[in-house]
């Protein structure tokens, strides 16, 4: 091809196409990179050698949460996200992307009705990025640049909230304003009430709280920001919303959390992915840095969907958009809708409710593990906070030990001493019992 | 040209007519179910839901056929998608099987127990490194707007290490750097000042040195920009920034038309920033998960957001920057994506790389003497008499002007053959009626004739039959949207509860 192409051209080689950049800046040989594994099958071994190097924790007995966690992903999701169609592309016409068009807002509309809320953005690329979106949204709807923020978060949501608050300008800095937690990480409501005031643009909780709580105080809170004239955000699991009251329901005026476990395996890390959602309301529409995927008419009267305030966000307008928007967690909306869809609301139902009984037998369980203390046995959602100072030990300490004799990933350590176990409905109760006695073991 | 034109495809998309899911099933239907489990008294009080949510009841089989429908509905790479600035290439699918057994691997797992695909992550910092001549690579950045934002928060990190927080506070692009670099830069807290284009496509030196001052605190600057056109003053550019005290930054998004022949070091740049999802075979996933490759040299190392994959006597670690700049995305970003790229580099190794970018550069500019025998088509900056690079940038401002028909339009119809929407261009449209289609190195010489043909027969179609674009696509899944206004609250909806109050 490229001699016929050269032919066409007139060209005895392709150096004169390249005549725009200056000799001068040229490499005068290639780089150095490793031999090029040209065939399928030498690349193949390779990399199932490095494969081979790797221990899943998905594959093994596993406790690891505490931002992402493994729930089980329906077989149904797997073949649809690999569908080359929603796998390979990127962006066609309103019409030849229209089925992509329809799942992406599926996604929407569905998790719109597990909020209890009707605006909801195109993805984003994770909760942390969510959040800091959010905060950012109601600094510019008060004009204040102070947030309220539990003082228990997930370390890494809260250091990309961060980045998202900060500014080169002082005058528009955000600043994020930690409100004293329970063991649990639900908010001090007195604490809470004592520092909002009218400064504050946003209250950000979420529910579960990072160390597992329900937010019991959850109205309060929106009652305590709205008094305070400031914006109520709730970082919210999605998954919990079959039982859990949604933050439609609870005063929220902006909803963002996570939609990686919807459908999403952990791909170390890669199955993250995030959501802003809101009351349906020009003034919060109008703050959206993402894509915004509404349902309209053809021509002929059919349904179809297209970008509304595409104008506001970074591709329309540039530095005078909201924020900034990009590739981001696209393929994720789809396994998020077809994930929706299998469980309805009654497997919703079910699955909090298996999570919710499997938390609490674990933590019963734990709890009666010497040297392990549990605060809260109960109102916690998929993470146990293991305590283990009474035995001296430390939670890194712990974990090694757990993995080394007994191959099980323990939790994800939140201090010296404490670890987040996480339980989910890929626990038997068989899994609870072999780390029961796993920590008997460790501990003893 | 003595080629014959292709015969247009008899094509017509799928149409399933497929109802929203909420249209779809019947109450007490189950795709899924779980083990029932008693969970009383175990919601605190007044925090339990009270109504169920309002989501459709559909059996597993239901919900795969809906899905497996709208993915015939959907066109994607199996058409031809030139894409612009996209860079759409054929995603190798030995990377994608092999990727699969990263799925249940936990980003906080210990690193020992992922020395598989830490090795990996390190081979492409390493072959990124070659690439480029930076020092260090983080793959943190969930797509390339990601790894501006990542620019943007180094800058800010770096100036204030320096106590010149305050006074830095300007970031200058160019009108034709992707917007990502002046919204990221803008969302830092940073003021952009966009430089003009010139009459040659690019910025001239004197605008730029208008612009550099104290206060300067960066360049976030593509190079080729968009339209195919290299600034060849661009190491003068980052002389005088980096004189005045400010990084340069150099978006290598259009790395495809220059592999292995530029690095962004050996131009002076301090950072520079590669999509794997798009140079890099990795599947766009119709737009992410992505990764934004940001790499940098020794002295701005020390500022990036960790942590970072180091490798000690084979053993690979993690270790944090001790000066490091806010995070861009949680633990380590995408890596299974990274674990793709990886695959790719190593399949095509340097001589391929070079092979691909000519072959890029090369089809591009046997597109450009197909297209601009067309009748209607310009190409952007006529003055600039080089080739172009990979891309083009095109115009049909005369085909509108004489004919009524749109680049929208052409896009509309060129889908009724089975050809993708091409790019138009970023904002602002520099030319009328801009489109930018990008050739790659993967499409072969049919797909891209096929492709000129489908657009030839378009733009004939427009001088003898406008309506008959103007109208289209007459062959696809849905007709064109109407002129219902989306952008007014009282029209918009994306849910179906929305939908159904405003339809009331």
């Amino acid at each position: 091809m490229k001699a016929a192409l050269l032919a066409e051209l007139g060209l005895a080689g392709t150096e004169p196409l390249f005549a725009q950049i200056p000799p001068s800046h040229r490499l005068a040989a290639l780089p150095a990179l490793p031999p090029a594994l040209t065939s399928e099958a030498e690349l193949a071994r390779h990399l199932a050698a490095l494969n081979r190097r790797n221990r899943p924790a998905g594959e093994a007995l596993s406790f690891l949460g505490g931002g992402i966690w493994r729930h089980h992903v329906p077989a149904v999701v797997d073949e649809i996200v690999g569908r080359a169609e929603f796998l390979t592309p990127v962006w066609g016409t309103p019409s030849s992307d229209f089925g992509r068009n329809q799942a992406w807002w599926e996604f929407t509309s569905q998790l719109g009705a597990l909020l209890n809320l009707e605006l909801v953005g195109l993805p984003v690329y994770s909760w942390g990025a969510a959040a800091g979106h959010a905060l950012r949204m109601a600094a510019r709807l008060t004009g204040r640049r102070r947030v309220l923020i539990p003082a228990a978060m997930c370390p890494e949501r809260l250091a990309v909230m961060r980045g998202y608050a900060a500014s080169a300008d002082p005058a528009m800095h955000i600043e994020l304003v930690p409100v004293p937690c329970d063991a649990v990480g639900r908010l001090d409501l007195a604490a809470l009430a004592a520092l909002a005031n009218d400064a504050t643009a946003a209250v950000y909780y979420e529910n579960p709280a990072f160390l597992g709580g329900l937010e019991a105080g959850a109205a309060d809170i929106a009652r305590i920001a709205r008094a305070a004239g400031a914006e109520t955000i709730a970082g919210v699991d999605p998954l919990t919303l079959g039982v859990i009251a949604p933050p439609g329901d609870l005063g929220v005026d902006i909803a963002v959390g996570t939609i990686q476990t919807l459908g999403v395996h952990c791909h170390a890390g890669g199955g993250l992915g995030g959501f802003i959602a809101s009351r349906d309301e020009a003034r919060y529409a109008a703050e959206y840095p993402t894509l915004l995927n509404s349902l309209t008419t053809t021509v002929d009267g059919d349904l179809a969907f297209g970008l509304m305030l595409f104008h506001q966000s970074s591709y329309g307008s540039r530095e005078l958009g909201k924020d900034w928007t990009g590739n981001s967690t696209y393929l994720w909306a789809v396994a998020a809708a077809a994930y929706m869809a299998l469980l309805g609301p009654e497997g919703f139902a079910e699955l909090g409710r298996l999570i919710l009984a499997r938390t609490a037998e674990a933590a019963d369980l734990l709890a009666e593990v010497p040297g392990v203390t549990v605060t809260d046995r109960r109102g916690i959602f998929r993470e146990v906070r293991l305590d283990f100072a009474a035995s001296g030990r430390s939670a890194t300490d712990v974990n090694a030990a757990l993995l080394a004799r007994h191959g099980i990933f323990g939790g994800v350590p939140v201090s010296g001493t404490a670890a987040l176990f996480a339980v989910t409905e890929c626990h038997a109760p068989d899994d609870l019992a072999r780390l029961a006695s796993a920590l008997k073991e460790v501990l003893a | 040209m003595s080629r014959p034109p292709s015969r247009m495809r008899r094509y017509h998309a799928a149409r399933w007519d497929e109802p929203l899911i909420h249209q779809l099933g019947a109450p007490g239907r189950r795709g899924q179910h779980f083990e029932l489990a008693d969970s009383d008294g175990l919601v605190p009080a007044g925090l339990a839901r009270t109504t169920p949510p309002d989501l459709p009841e559909l059996s597993e089989p239901e919900v795969l056929t809906h899905y497996l429908r709208l993915s015939q509905e959907t066109m994607g790479m199996i058409g031809v998608s030139l894409f612009g600035t996209c860079t759409m290439k054929y995603n190798p699918r030995a990377g994608e099987q092999a990727a699969r057994a990263l799925a249940g691997i936990h980003p906080a797992q210990p690193p020992e127990t992922m020395q598989g695909l830490l090795a990996a992550v390190h081979g492409l910092d390493l072959a990124l490194r070659a690439l480029s001549g930076m020092d260090r690579f983080t793959f943190q950045a969930a797509g390339g707007a990601d790894a501006a934002w990542t620019q943007a928060v180094i800058t800010r990190a770096w100036h204030a290490a320096r106590g010149e927080a305050g006074t830095r506070t300007k970031i200058i692009t160019s009108l034709q750097s992707h917007p990502c670099n002046p919204a990221t830069a803008a969302t830092a807290g940073f003021e952009v000042i966009t430089l003009p284009l010139g009459e040659a496509g690019y910025p001239s030196l004197d605008a730029l040195k208008a612009a550099i001052g104290p206060d300067t605190a960066a360049l976030m600057i593509n190079n080729p920009d968009d339209m195919g056109i290299y600034n060849p003053e661009i190491m003068e550019w980052v002389r005088l920034v980096k004189q005045a005290g400010a990084l340069a930054f150099y978006d290598h998004a259009n790395f495809n038309g220059v592999m292995t022949r530029i690095r962004a070091r050996d131009l002076g740049f301090d950072a520079s920033m590669f999509m794997l999802h798009k140079t890099f075979g990795v599947s766009k996933g119709g737009g992410g998960p992505a990764v934004g490759a940001y790499g940098c040299t020794a002295e701005l190392a020390p500022f990036m957001p960790g942590p970072l994959v180091v490798e000690r006597d084979g053993h690979y670690g993690l270790e944090q920057p001790p000066q490091q700049a806010t995070k861009v995305r949680e633990y380590l970003g995408n890596l299974h994506q990274v674990f793709k790229a990886y695959a790719w580099a190593r399949a095509m190794g340097a001589e391929g790389l070079a092979e691909a970018s000519d072959l890029s550069v090369l089809l591009n500019n046997y597109m450009e003497t197909r297209l601009l025998t067309l009748r209607g088509v310009t190409r952007s900056h006529p003055e600039q008499t080089s080739p172009r690079l990979e891309m083009t940038r095109y115009s049909l401002g005369t085909l509108f002007e004489e004919t009524g028909v749109s680049a929208v339009d052409v896009q509309n119809r060129m889908a009724d053959f089975g050809i993708d929407a091409f790019w138009l261009s970023h904002e602002p449209w520099i030319v009328p009626q801009p489109f930018t289609p990008e050739a790659g190195e993967m499409w072969s010489r049919e797909d891209i004739d096929y492709w000129i043909d489908v657009l030839a027969h378009v733009i004939d179609e427009a001088w003898r039959d406008p309506d008959l674009v103007r109208s289209a696509p007459h062959n696809q899944v849905v007709g064109q949207l109407s002129a219902r206004d989306i952008n007014d609250p009282a029209n918009w909806a994306t849910t179906w509860a929305a939908w159904r109050k405003k339809m009331r």
